[in-house]
């Protein structure tokens, strides 16, 4: 078989390549995909012909790398898999005639959806990677610790809180209070889009832990039917201030700190 | 054992914790206070933690036990200088050491004291 593959490689890897390039949709030049799927069947026909451990780690590396490429310029799954797959078509179309090649066909039948089976694997990794990558990113984007004036620190939330949310928040903005030595915080959750028991738990453990600190805290930007929704819920805030917006938590913290602002 | 200073700066005792707290140092902490107070007839009191890094809920008790000590010689506790990991942990256990009032730092804990006489 292997030895099939090596004096027919020139017919194999054209129609290869033709299969492949049909669900290429123009993403990858001609000869961008010949080349890559040349190096991929030298390694095939290499692992095939002789049990040689280097080439075999080579070709599943260089698949490795074929999916990763693959995932991040958003192939789909299927697309990755048919890449691999397709070179048991284009060999079977060779030797459909000959009946005699059947059972050596069978073993490298195998041994592409083995191949196939890994370049699947590391696809999924990739991608698994990148939504991770994407999360972190997320949650380092979302947390920003704004001064607003010397003493006065805004923490806008956006998006939902969960405990890793909360965690970070309250990390970061006990860090900036103390950094900025600032003894009031403004939380401001207008882009918070639901508030229920579980967040409302973690806005007062926030607060709790920037009172041991010895900071005031403020809890502004609480849209209508969030309101509803707090009341309805039971959800009690205690002693801490609440403000509609922004502005009215300002002027309290500017209040609190024995601040005036008045016309110029 | 280790034994922690107690400072008076006016009308105010100034307590900073730089060891790590064993539970006799704390329990003689506590008497050492108790009876300061009554000799200096303070009106305040600072207990720095800055230095400390790690609290359990024995600290924490410890903390709200002197605010409660305090508070019968009419005198008011300010807890400063907290570290944010600090803070979590004690809401983490569910302390919020109420009764004991805290600053950022032993200036703002002067100046809160200063500010109710």
């Amino acid at each position: 078989m292997a030895d099939f593959m090596q004096t027919n490689q020139a017919k194999v890897l054209d129609r290869w390549c033709e299969v492949v390039s049909a669900t290429m949709r123009g993403r990858m030049s001609q000869d961008e995909l010949r080349s890559e799927l040349a190096d991929l069947y030298g390694l095939v026909v290499g692992a095939m012909s002789g049990a040689n451990e280097t080439v075999a780690g080579e070709l599943r590396a260089a698949l490795v790398a074929l999916s990763r490429s693959r995932a991040r310029s958003g192939f789909s799954p299927s697309e990755t898999a048919l890449a691999v797959f397709s070179l048991k078509d284009a060999v079977y179309e060779l030797i459909a005639d000959a009946a005699e090649m059947a059972p050596e066909y069978l073993t490298f039948s195998r041994l592409i959806d083995d191949l196939g089976l890994h370049t699947f694997e590391a696809y999924a990794e990739t991608r698994e990677q990148i939504i991770k990558q994407q999360a972190e990113t997320m949650l380092e984007l979302s947390t920003p610790v704004v001064q607003l004036w010397d003493g006065i620190i805004a923490v806008p939330l956006v998006g939902t809180l969960d405990s890793a949310r909360t965690q970070l928040v309250m990390e970061k903005m006990l860090d900036s209070l103390l950094s900025t030595g600032s003894s009031h915080a403004v939380i401001d959750i207008t882009g918070v889009p639901t508030v229920d028991t579980e967040v409302a738990q973690h806005l007062l453990k926030t607060v709790m832990a920037a009172r041991l600190l010895g900071a005031q805290c403020t809890i502004c930007g609480i849209r209508p039917q969030i309101a509803h929704t707090i009341v309805s819920l039971g959800i009690e805030f205690g002693d801490i201030a609440t403000k509609a917006t922004l502005a009215d938590a300002l002027a309290h913290a500017l209040r609190s700190a024995g601040l005036k602002v008045g016309p110029a | 054992m280790e034994r922690v200073p107690i400072l008076k700066i006016g009308q105010t005792l100034f307590v900073s914790i730089q060891i790590d707290l064993q539970d006799q140092s704390v329990v003689q902490l506590q008497e050492d206070l108790a009876e300061e107070l009554v000799a200096t007839r303070a009106t305040g009191v600072i207990i720095d933690i800055t230095a400390v890094e790690i609290v359990d809920s024995f600290i924490g008790r410890m903390l709200a036990t002197i605010g409660s000590i305090s508070r019968l010689f009419d005198a008011e506790t300010v807890l400063v200088g907290m570290r944010p990991a600090v803070a979590i942990t004690l809401v983490e256990l569910g302390l919020s050491l109420e009764g004991v009032r805290t600053a950022l730092n032993a200036e703002l804990g002067l100046r809160m004291l200063n500010g109710r006489s």
